[in-house]
């Protein structure tokens, strides 16, 4: 039997059917738009058509509780898209469904940076590839991808466009502000002075790229807080083991495609920035796989 | 409200219009939030009658203690000692501060980035909706933080009968002294008010007065360290609030009335939810009535709360005043000893107060614990960092929140505090 997951973002709606192994079957993909509830189940409704079928949906992402109760009550004979409904769909948060999807990609993953349309988030996993501790951005914009994609547009780029851009300027430029508005305003004004559009982009990645490694760090820190000079040895830290783990993290989310940002914050961390295939869908996938395994759960 | 209240709210010179609002908006809250609650104790019953009446029936009380000669002083913190003010014969009650209300015109007055609970107060004042507020012949103010510090030279000019009371900041020798210094200056300040001269005897009731209040309180406490938890935490919240504006033998009463059914619910092992839901522990800022949003999204989110580290919770009435004393100074000095144990976030250092979180979420076996910062209050987000890094040290989940009175921010909120509990799980 397969298992659907679907996740629905302020920008983007990705849906993912996994089979009982957990491998991908299909995947969907469509802009939110206005009415999220008709984009989603318009999706479902073409996986119908594909005769692909599913024994249960989890849905995650900001408009999850909206989906699970517009689902619930879509009436199973005259919905407007004749759509065959299934009587199991359970919502998860977004922070357990990109873990889920993580570490099915990367069991040894600890470190997960997830910027998406609205929201950043930065994820620490336990051994066992559990949620440890997850820090995510205030109710703004800023530092996430609608951020980048209204500087984008200020600057003239393409969003796919921008983080190509952003590589090529010689210098770097300062950009202090983080709320979308003032930026807009302090890019408009280095704009004025003649400054090159390229060190601008770069100067905007740049201060995403500050926010998203301090989120990072912060996760990281229950380690790194106790860690005391008496425990330092020739042999490394005491009581920490020497293993690769702390020397990548992953990078989910619509952002993660762009390649500016994945080289500054390799950079900045010091480390590998590792990004799934399509890194927008891990959220989907990982609710989907979490969809399975409840199920076998309950089957038990 | 019956009609009958209205002349007196008018006499009280309230904006019936604007009040009316805030009363409908009040009642829907409190139906939505609280009587959707399942598996409630029955004791709740009280409280569910003192919030229909919160503007009708205690006021009224209040309104005919005053016509009785009794004075009614108004408080916005936990440093002003109810024992004082019922020693000479007159009524404390906490101010309204936990809405948003009249924002523009709080904005004339205060700065954008000060957190809620100040624009609160001030938004109750210039919106004329605060019936304890307008019945209070004394309103007290306390330099806690910097914002209300500052705040009350604005307030000043709003309410004639303002009086403010200087805190110190650090629990030194000298901290102690100022403190005892500003207790016996409040004490003449209301024996002057009221005429009324406190003696050892008023003063000796008035300690067992409102010990037996903070007694009823921890003795719900302890209840609620049960598996299952025999009170959800928004109820055990709204009794820490009434706690400030009722009559204390009253309060004292009904909270034990409800401990007496909750004694019977544990060993029933009936819960208000199933056993083994995950158990959090909120600690930060105060929230006064209506300001029940965390809370709400916490137990619609699949787990209980099992504790309140917080004013209006156990850092306002952790401890009791020594009864054992026969003078007057005496009891003065054990009301200072008393309040001086208080770990408000205003202090420097505030070691204290996270080894009291962290004896808390052991106490109460807490899974989690989700520090609570009003936007902008400073002392109390400076310190949820050390609060985290203690907490985590104890390997206890720590989650920190900043929010204010507003429900903009109410799906991210719950997308945080939902993946907390996945996490605890």
């Amino acid at each position: 039997m397969n298992y659907a997951g679907i996740d629905i973002g302020s920008r983007t709606i990705e849906v993912v059917v996994v089979n009982d192994s957990g491998e991908v079957i299909c995947s969907f993909e469509s802009d939110t738009g206005f009415d999220p509830i008709a984009e989603s189940l318009k999706i479902f409704y073409a996986i119908e058509k594909k005769g692909i079928k599913y024994e249960s949906i989890m849905a995650t992402g900001y408009g999850r509780t909206l989906f699970e109760i517009a689902y619930t009550n879509l009436d199973p004979i005259s919905n407007s898209n004749k759509l065959t409904l299934i009587n199991n769909c359970s919502t998860v948060t977004e922070i357990k469904a990109h873990a889920r999807g993580v570490t099915a990609f990367f069991p040894d993953a600890a470190t997960i940076l997830d910027i998406g349309g609205q929201d950043s988030k930065a994820i620490a996993l336990n051994e066992n590839g559990r949620v440890k501790k997850f820090e995510m951005n205030d109710r703004c914009a800023a530092g996430t991808g609608k951020f980048l994609e209204i500087m984008a547009r200020t600057l003239g780029f393409t969003i796919d466009d921008f983080g190509k851009e952003a590589l090529l300027a010689q210098n770097d430029l300062t950009i202090n502000s983080m709320c979308t508005v003032f930026a807009e305003s302090e890019v408009t004004s280095l704009i004025a002075k003649g400054s090159d559009r390229r060190e601008i982009a770069k100067g905007l990645h740049i201060s995403v790229m500050k926010r998203a490694a301090s989120m990072i760090s912060r996760v990281r820190s229950i380690e790194s807080s106790v860690i005391r000079p008496d425990k330092i040895t020739k042999q490394g830290v005491e009581g920490v083991k020497n293993n690769t783990k702390d020397n990548f993290i992953i990078f989910t989310g619509g952002v993660a495609k762009n390649e500016c940002m994945v080289k500054l914050i390799s950079e900045k961390l010091g480390c590998d920035v590792l990004v799934p295939d399509n890194p927008q869908m891990i959220g989907a996938f990982g609710a989907a796989l979490i969809a399975l395994e409840q199920q076998s759960k309950d089957r038990v | 409200m019956s009609d009958d209240y209205k002349q007196m709210w008018k006499d009280l010179g309230l904006n019936l219009e604007a009040h009316d609002m805030l009363l409908n908006v009040l009642g829907n809250a409190y139906k939505d939030i609280y009587l959707a609650q399942i598996n409630r104790p029955e004791g709740m019953g009280y409280f569910d009658f003192v919030m229909s009446e919160v503007h009708g029936l205690r006021i009224k009380e209040l309104i005919d203690e005053k016509a009785q000669g009794r004075k009614i002083i108004g408080s916005y913190c936990v440093f002003v000692p109810e024992e004082i003010v019922l020693a000479a014969n007159a009524t404390l009650v906490g101010l309204c501060s936990g809405a948003d209300f009249a924002v523009e015109e709080v904005e004339k007055y205060l700065p954008r980035n000060t957190c809620a609970l100040i624009k609160s107060a001030f938004g109750f004042k210039l919106g004329k909706v605060c019936p304890y507020l307008e019945s209070a012949d004394m309103v007290v103010g306390e330099n806690t933080c910097d914002g209300k510090k500052k705040a009350y030279e604005s307030l000043g000019s709003l309410i004639d009968n303002l009086y403010v009371m200087d805190l110190p900041q650090m629990k030194s020798e000298q901290g102690k002294a100022i403190l005892k210094g500003e207790y016996y200056r409040f004490k003449e300040a209301v024996e002057k008010l009221t005429g009324v001269a406190i003696t050892a005897e008023s003063l000796k009731n008035a300690i067992k007065t409102v010990n037996a209040k903070r007694s009823a309180i921890h003795r719900l406490s302890e209840l609620r360290k049960a598996d299952p938890v025999p009170i959800s935490g928004l109820d055990a919240l709204l009794a820490n609030q009434v706690f400030f504006y009722d009559n204390p033998a009253r309060f004292t009463e009904s909270v034990n009335k409800i401990c007496d059914e909750l004694e019977k619910r544990i060993q029933d092992k009936q819960g208000a939810v199933p056993a083994k839901t995950p158990r959090i522990l909120l600690s930060g800022c105060p929230m006064a009535v209506p300001n029940w949003k965390l809370p709400w999204i916490v137990e619609t989110s699949g787990a209980v709360i099992v504790g309140e580290e917080s004013c209006v919770g156990e850092r306002g009435t952790r401890n009791l005043v020594d009864e054992s004393c026969d003078t007057v100074d005496k009891m003065m000095g054990a009301i200072t000893d008393r309040y001086f144990k208080v770990d408000c976030a205003i202090f420097t250092p505030n070691q204290e107060r996270l080894n009291h979180i962290v004896e808390m979420a052991e106490n109460y076996k807490a899974d989690g614990v989700i520090h609570y910062g009003l936007q902008f209050c400073q002392p109390y987000i400076m310190e949820s960092i050390p609060v985290e890094k203690a907490l985590e040290g104890k390997n206890i989940p720590t989650l920190r929140v900043e929010t204010d009175y507003g429900m903009e921010d109410a799906g991210q909120l719950k997308t945080r505090v939902q993946a907390f509990i996945e996490q605890l799980r």
